[in-house]
């Protein structure tokens, strides 16, 4: 177990290090610059000054190793953008509202989207079920731009219910409407994995003799299937979460909220690289973490796995 | 134990609808700022900085002036007057050459401590020094033997014409006659910096240091910094030190950097904002519709064009740019798809008594003869271009375009969308051949439309330039009469205009919308607003 997880951080170390490498030259492929893209044109010996300034104006193999080492010190430098604001700062104001919403997202997702599948292979080739995965079908086939605004429409402006923007971290109000919407595409796959699971361990000797022996329905359902049911879709939350919290732009941009996402976009647009550097690493370092406790966790809820190693 | 798994399984499904309906507005956001008496403001984008010699753009202009007064204020409703701002008066030699500025003897940064000439020497110093590279030191120009000083000619700045007579007394000596130097210190190139505070978090050239972050930030505006958290809000509250203290409507003004202009109405429109910074062209008729009573369309110092590369064959002959100016007919593309915009007739929209000559028509015949006498007569043999936009936005228009000079000339055209880095990069290297493009006027003069088309100007991007163009502007900069000057820059835009280096389209209308109990806001071709007029009557 332990070799296990030393072998995986090893792993997980090289591939942030491609990630980086491939990131950085990336954008030095970048047409235009950081000084290049202002609407009014800043002089040309002005901009060598200020290229100079960051350590632009030096060969690239320099600049690949400074941020480098910036990198691995946990400080990636100074914005380009957001000129003389240190991209910690900016990833320590955006990066809990964009968990924040991650974590609430997810919290709908598998509230709404395990319970849905459940019922659906409980009720199996009934209207329930039909309802239940037409519903999913709709919440995967409808992207976030169109549910967004018609959700920010119809609970902000229409019935002044909910805030149509913004983001308060100290009311749960303004959390609503981009959670659910980032959460209900994710709540809709899990609900078709949960299905799949379900059905699975529905048709399953012990079930039938648990069925046998009279146990009812909501035990037979809740304490003896759906811990084997719900592994397809506990192996897809952590992925899941990952992109939710990497993926959350687009609800970023719908309900203006100041989020990591937007910081993002905006980075590359005008090739500010310690910035683009910085999101892309922890990304990274969240993708692989989730990957890895999802695996963990699979190892928990599937006995025949461990076995098996 | 079944029951309890049941109960759990419920709550688990009822939870976000509890959520939901737990979390109910009861008070709009507006309503609550109407009591608090502060002003909600869609401002667009998140700025840059908010040390103004760092930036060059219109949103930072917009939170900027709240924080920082220059020597002339903004008027809250006429666009020609002076009011006092920094300065409480001041006088100018017969020439205009040379400009006395007597500053607010209670004039106070927001620490308090009092605001003198020596700010403004050392701003203008700091702005000027090639080791601080500000990206808009360009328009200190005016400034005698500043280019000079900014491109490293010179390196004693007691040559440059700014001088501290007194504490309270400022001398600018400038390089050519500018009468209409009160309306550009409006702008916040000229505005002062506080010497003590910047000196106390490094060097005068330090290009960044602590002294602009939230908790340092010291202005001599009405308004001084309170909150500010990126892509999410900037709030200003009053500024008691501030000479004219008594004077200011507001309590504070919260600016929200809302990137998507349907995101901003639809906040507008759920009681989140007093203002928005946009409406989208699309939008316009449905606001007209179901709610006219807020909105605001007026006339803003802007132009669309498209910028042609005059180094590319085809484009290189006056008589082509002429056609293809010829064919675009400017009114139907304003009614139908830049809604609220007003066709262009010549390059500069009219300001204040200058109005330029007509030279833009309609007239797909007199194109079509002038492109075949070109060599390409029915369009034939003329190369395919690429015209090139940079917003998706832009493409309905671009597609209009598009269209009437296949109709009209028999030409093709294809359009190009890039991102945009590399869209104003194809630009500054000629990479291009035709670009949708605008300009925003920085002051109500003529120059700030017409002096980037000189030969080596950043912005000119079209390859083309002129000897006679260039000696009637500099002969009109030497000129401080108004009458003459503007004679000689009519005549420069005539002759700009025949060359057509750039096919102006529409000037700019700005499309928004305005609370009722917002008072004191006014239409201004600058859209600066005077933020201590404004005041909250719900």
């Amino acid at each position: 177990m332990l070799a296990n997880i030393l072998r995986r951080f090893i792993q997980g170390i090289f591939v942030l290090f491609v990630l980086f490498t491939i990131t950085f030259f990336l954008i030095k492929a970048l047409p235009g610059g950081p000084f290049k893209s202002s609407e009014k044109v800043i002089p040309e010996h002005i901009r060598e000054k200020i290229e100079a300034y960051y350590g632009l104006d030096q060969p690239v193999g320099v600049q690949y190793a400074r941020q480098l080492k910036n990198i691995v010190r946990g400080d990636p430098g100074l914005s380009l953008r957001l000129e003389g604001r240190e991209v910690t700062e900016i990833i320590s104001q955006a990066f809990p509202v964009s968990l924040r919403l991650g974590l609430v997202a997810m919290f709908i997702a598998i509230c709404m989207g395990i319970p849905l599948g459940v019922i659906a292979a409980w009720k199996k080739n009934t209207l329930m079920d039909y309802s239940a995965m037409a519903l999913a079908m709709i919440g995967i086939c409808i992207p976030a731009f169109v549910i967004g605004p018609l959700l920010a429409d119809q609970f902000g402006r229409r019935m002044n219910l909910l805030p149509a923007m913004g983001w308060d971290p100290t009311a749960p109000s303004s959390w609503v409407l981009p959670a659910l919407t980032l959460g209900l595409a994710t709540a809709a796959y899990l609900s078709r994995l949960t299905r799949a699971g379900m059905l699975e361990i529905l048709s399953q000797d012990y079930i039938r003799t648990a069925k046998a022996k009279g146990v009812g329905n909501a035990r037979m359902l809740i304490r003896h299937s759906l811990r084997g049911g719900i592994i397809p879709a506990v192996a897809f939350i952590g992925p899941a979460f990952a992109a939710i919290i990497s993926g959350s732009v687009v609800i970023e941009s719908i309900f203006a909220m100041p989020g990591l996402g937007l910081h993002f976009i905006k980075a590359i647009e005008v090739g500010d690289s310690p910035v683009i550097l910085g999101i892309v690493m922890l990304y990274g370092t969240l993708i692989i973490l989730a990957n890895f406790l999802t695996d963990l966790l699979g190892l928990w809820l599937n006995p025949r796995l461990r076995a098996s190693r | 134990m079944v029951r309890g798994d049941m109960l759990r399984c419920l709550l688990m499904i009822s939870a976000p609808v509890c959520l939901l309906l737990s979390s109910c507005q009861r008070e709009t956001q507006v309503e609550r700022a109407n009591r608090e008496g502060i002003l909600l403001v869609g401002n667009s984008a998140e700025p840059k900085a908010l040390d103004h010699q760092l930036v060059t753009g219109v949103i930072e202009s917009k939170i900027i002036t709240s924080l920082f007064e220059g020597l002339v204020a903004d008027h809250p409703s006429k666009d020609d007057a002076a009011p006092p701002g920094a300065a409480a008066s001041w006088e100018h030699n017969e020439q205009m050459t040379e400009w006395l500025f007597r500053l607010q003897p209670d004039g106070k940064w927001s620490d308090g401590v009092a605001v003198t000439a020596h700010d403004f020497v050392f701003a203008y110093h700091r702005l000027l020094h090639p080791d601080f590279a500000g990206p808009y030191a360009e328009m200190l120009y005016f400034i005698e033997n500043a280019e000079d000083f900014n491109k490293a000619g010179i390196t004693d700045f007691s040559q440059v014409g700014v001088e501290a007579v007194d504490d309270f007394t400022l001398r600018l000596k400038l390089r050519e006659p500018v009468p209409y130097l009160p309306s550009l210190t409006r702008h916040y190139t000229w505005f002062p910096v506080p010497q003590h505070v910047i000196l106390q978090h490094g060097k005068m050239t330090d290009r960044f240091t602590k002294w602009s972050n939230l908790e340092h930030l010291v202005g001599n505006g009405p308004f001084k910094i309170k909150h500010w958290r990126f892509h999410d809000f900037i709030e200003v509250t009053r500024n008691p030190h501030h000479w004219n203290a008594a004077g200011v409507g507001l309590n504070g003004i919260r600016f929200f950097p809302i990137e998507n202009p349907y995101t901003e109405t639809r906040a507008f429109l759920s009681g989140q904002l007093h203002t928005t910074y946009q409406l989208p062209s699309d939008l316009i008729r449905s606001v007209k519709k179901n709610h006219a009573h807020y909105l605001r369309q007026e006339p803003y110092v802007g132009t669309t064009f498209i910028r042609l590369n005059t180094t590319r064959p085809g484009l290189s002959d006056p008589r082509v740019r002429q056609a293809l100016s010829l064919t675009l007919d400017r009114e139907q593309i304003c009614e139908h798809i830049m809604e609220g915009f007003m066709p262009a007739f010549s390059l500069t929209p009219k300001m204040g008594s200058y109005e330029p000559e007509a030279k833009l028509g309609y007239d797909p015949e007199k194109a079509r003869a002038l492109l075949a006498e070109a060599g390409f007569p029915n369009g034939d043999g003329f190369p395919v271009f690429s015209l090139m936009i940079a917003r998706p936005a832009a493409r309905a228009g671009a597609e209009a375009i598009q269209a009437m000079w296949r109709k009209h000339l028999n030409i093709r055209v294809n359009i190009q969308n890039r991102d945009w880095g590399s869209y104003i990069s194809a630009q500054q290297s000629l990479n291009f051949d035709m670009a949708s493009a605008g300009w925003i006027g920085d002051y109500l003069d003529p120059t700030t439309f017409l002096n980037m088309w000189t030969a080596g100007n950043g912005n000119n991007n079209t390859g083309w330039s002129d000897p006679r163009y260039e000696a009637l502007l500099r002969e009109a900069a030497l000129k401080a009469e108004p009458a003459e000057r503007f004679a000689l820059f009519r005549e420069a835009e005539a002759l700009l205009m025949d060359a057509q280096p750039v096919l102006p389209m529409s000037h700019f209308t700005r499309n928004y919308l305005l609370r009722p109990e917002v008072k004191g806001w006014h239409p201004l071709l600058l859209d600066n607003h005077a933020w201590e007029a404004i005041r909250l009557e719900p």
